[in-house]
């Protein structure tokens, strides 16, 4: 009897294990399938640091120069790799600087797990050293968040906020762990979290809406379609182009769409949206059904809504049942994730070719292709211009590499001539549209795809946000290529003030650094191109190199980015110029 | 063209900190003023009951209710008139006990079985009553001539005409 106690104790304790809280912090991201993190230490985190320190042989902890940049590059990781993000901060100011990452998360459906340490639990409330209320700062812009003040709460809430990050329509979580909570011990033992209760992620499909939609598709005319991250995230790349291919139906992304479909396929018709293709905007003011897939119709998408395809039936494929006529009224919303509401309609649709319906929007890219896009690729005037450096990096890449690009002009530039041959090259911030988010996003994409090559294209504005990350890719040895596209201007803002504000450039001016001086100041290897004929070279030498490498192109000063929709204008009334 | 309207709002949460700072920031944030609030436990144990009042338009109600039932610990959320629902608020007087001796109108409010007293000291004494909003403004309007040294009025609490389906979506979840 005794002795059988004491073998059936002997296995329990095998199982549990005391440790402390700051232990159970680190196995518990084992136990997820971390193995790279980005943070910043401090005094209400160091428990957890010094057990880094202990199993740095199973995850990696790449210090960032500033939170904020920690952030980005765990969102560039999630990105690129499809799995969660991991930012790690401490206390106060540490918490704080999370934030901006956290909401370009929120906007963007990136699944990301952040922790920051906080005072210890007496301390609470009491305006301790480097006390703040992140969870009441960070409520607004999680999926999730959670203070944990007793060690033994540690992997049950890890469990759940991977569980919650990562499934249905992504997004950040944010777990506040007291100091104290991070010294007690407990037993631990890890579980995955499969589900909660009050928490429905993927709603049931209704085959009724899916028979609904396919009926409407089946008899249009002139269908189009628009489609977001939903069919990246979804990972629905496949079920997305059987279906567009079965019917033939002319496809738009958005800007977070981008490389869910290859650029170059015949039905990809480039981007919607303020800067996006004449053809897709004008036309989706003349379709008969307009077919949106992942995606949520942000204002910069629709334009003025009350004149946004009224003359369509619009059907909705969609993970997110609160995005269901939030914008823009839905004739069918077909509730689901969109991998398996596109594999149940495919049967249901009919072969079709609309041919004439896709006449017309070779019609209109012809009309852009004259205005516009011949002079923005190959243009003949004196500036070097942002499109003809996208064109040449498409020449070398044939759109095999994973395109990471900041906030401004040479985003939309990039936007719409990057090419992409493969699902999550695309990486950019779209809904919060944060400057400095280019450099650490690329740092996050480089490390979770180290066999894809990574060019971050950023302007001089937003190289500056964030300039401090140089460091970190230079003390991770990763081969970031970073592109500065220099007008010496914050040049979206400067382009707005040229159309609406009578060319008042009221601090847009920037008096920049020598970039390259402070590129070689982190050991980079550097190019500077001020001539057209030195481009292709250097654009060419950068992407040869197996190391990081820093290309600054002076582009010219006051280039505007066309075509465009004018806030509150209709997507039908997009200007070539 | 979408005119307002009263709406009641019932979310059936789990019970966790956080989760009311939660529910209105989605109000916060579109600029919409809760009018009432109110928190309790449910017909479910461990199930926590927010009712809340809103003038909005039925569009409106509709979007904040996705955002609602959007939150993690949010189980379900719904959205009433006051003609689906049985509603009542509650409210306190503070009088002062003079009004107790020689005031017919004051013993007419405490005899005709509508308000309650509930306390009387040396000084004052505190006056229930129950009702709807109309009810209990009127009776504000008629004490106020004699002095009201306190007021509160709780939050609105109302039961559906209709079936809240908690437990069969609870239930779903356990099979």
């Amino acid at each position: 009897m005794e002795t059988n106690t004491q073998t059936k104790e002997k296995k329990v304790a095998k199982e549990i294990q005391a440790i402390s809280g700051a232990e159970a912090v680190v196995k518990s991201l084992i136990a997820e399938g971390v193995d790279l993190i980005y943070g910043y230490p401090g005094g209400a985190i160091m428990p957890v640091y010094d057990e880094f320190y202990k199993f740095q042989d199973k995850i990696q902890h790449v210090l960032t120069r500033h939170e904020q940049g920690a952030t980005h590059a765990a969102q560039g990781y999630a990105r690129a790799t499809g799995k969660v993000g991991v930012a790690i901060a401490t206390s106060g100011p540490g918490a704080t600087n999370l934030i901006t990452g956290i909401a370009d998360a929120q906007i963007d459906s990136t699944p990301l797990v952040c922790i920051t340490g906080q005072v210890a639990s007496h301390l609470l409330g009491s305006d301790a050293f480097q006390e703040t209320d992140i969870v009441g700062i960070s409520t607004p812009v999680t999926k999730w968040n959670y203070q944990i003040t007793k060690a033994s709460e540690i992997p049950t809430i890890i469990a759940k906020a991977f569980y919650i990050a990562k499934s249905g329509r992504p997004g950040p979580v944010l777990i506040d762990i007291t100091k104290d909570a991070q010294f007690e011990m407990l037993d631990f033992k890890y579980k995955k979290c499969t589900s909660i209760r009050s928490y429905f992620p993927v709603p049931k499909v209704d085959f009724n809406k899916v028979k609904d939609a396919a009926n409407l598709i089946n008899n249009a005319k002139k269908p189009m379609i628009v489609f977001g991250q939903g069919v990246i995230i979804g990972e629905a790349e496949t079920e997305f182009k059987n279906f567009i291919e079965k019917a033939n139906i002319p496809s738009a992304s958005t800007l977070l769409g981008l490389s869910a479909l290859e650029t170059e396929h015949p039905l990809h018709f480039g981007m919607v949206g303020m800067h996006g293709n004449y053809a897709p905007n004008m036309l989706t003011n003349e379709c008969d059904v307009l077919i949106a897939i992942g995606m949520r119709f942000d204002d910069r998408v629709t334009g003025d809504l009350s004149r946004y395809a009224t003359q369509a039936k619009v059907i909705h494929f969609e993970i997110d049942p609160a995005e269901i006529d939030k914008n823009v009224k839905t004739d069918v919303a077909v509730l689901g994730d969109v991998k398996e509401t596109l594999a149940q309609i495919l049967p249901l649709i009919d072969k079709n070719n609309h041919q004439q319906w896709i006449q017309k929007f070779k019609d209109l890219y012809q009309i852009e292709y004259d205005k516009i896009i011949q002079k923005d690729l190959s243009p003949t005037k004196e500036g070097l211009t942002m499109g003809e450096v996208i064109h040449q990096i498409n020449n070398v890449t044939k759109g095999d590499a994973i395109v990471v690009t900041d906030v401004g002009q040479h985003q939309m530039i990039a936007s719409r001539y990057a090419k992409f041959n493969k699902t999550r090259s695309n990486i950019t911030s779209g809904g919060l549209g944060t400057m400095g988010f280019g450099l650490p996003a690329a740092l996050g994409a480089k490390m979770g795809k180290p066999e894809k090559e990574v060019i971050a294209i950023m302007g001089d504005g937003g190289l500056q946000m964030n300039i401090q990350e140089m460091g970190t890719v230079f003390q991770t040895q990763s081969a970031v290529k970073m592109v500065i596209l220099n007008n010496e201007f914050l040049g979206m803002v400067r382009q707005w003030q040229e159309l609406f504000f009578d060319r008042r450039y009221a601090s847009t001016v920037m008096t920049n650094p020598d970039f390259i001086t402070i590129a070689k100041g982190y050991h980079f290897k550097t190019k500077l191109v001020t001539k057209r004929e030195e481009l292709a070279d250097a654009v060419a030498e950068m992407l040869a190199s197996k190391e990081s490498y820093f290309l600054e192109v002076r582009v010219e000063k006051e280039g505007n980015v066309f075509p465009m929709i004018p806030t509150g204008a209709s997507v039908s009334e997009i200007r070539l110029d | 063209m979408d005119t307002k309207k009263t709406y009641t709002v019932s979310i059936y949460t789990e019970n966790n900190i956080g989760l009311l700072n939660r529910i209105s920031a989605i109000f916060q944030r579109r600029h919409i003023n809760i009018e009432s609030l109110n928190i309790s436990k449910s017909e479910i144990k461990s199930v926590s009951r927010f009712t809340l009042l809103v003038k909005v338009t039925e569009d409106q109600i509709k979007k904040i209710i996705g955002q609602i039932e959007k939150q993690v610990e949010v189980i379900k959320a719904y959205y009433h008139l006051d003609e689906e629902t049985i509603y009542q608020e509650s409210c306190l007087f503070k009088l002062s006990a003079d009004l107790l001796i020689d005031n017919d109108e004051i013993q007419q409010i405490i005899n005709n079985n509508t308000t309650k007293v509930i306390n009387i000291q040396k000084d004052f004494f505190v006056l229930e009553k129950s009702g709807n909003k109309e009810d209990i403004e009127k009776l504000y309007h008629t004490l106020e001539k004699h002095g009201i040294m306190q007021f509160v009025r709780s939050g609105r609490i109302a039961i559906t005409k209709d079936k809240m389906e908690i437990s069969t979506i609870l239930a779903s979840y356990n099979n």
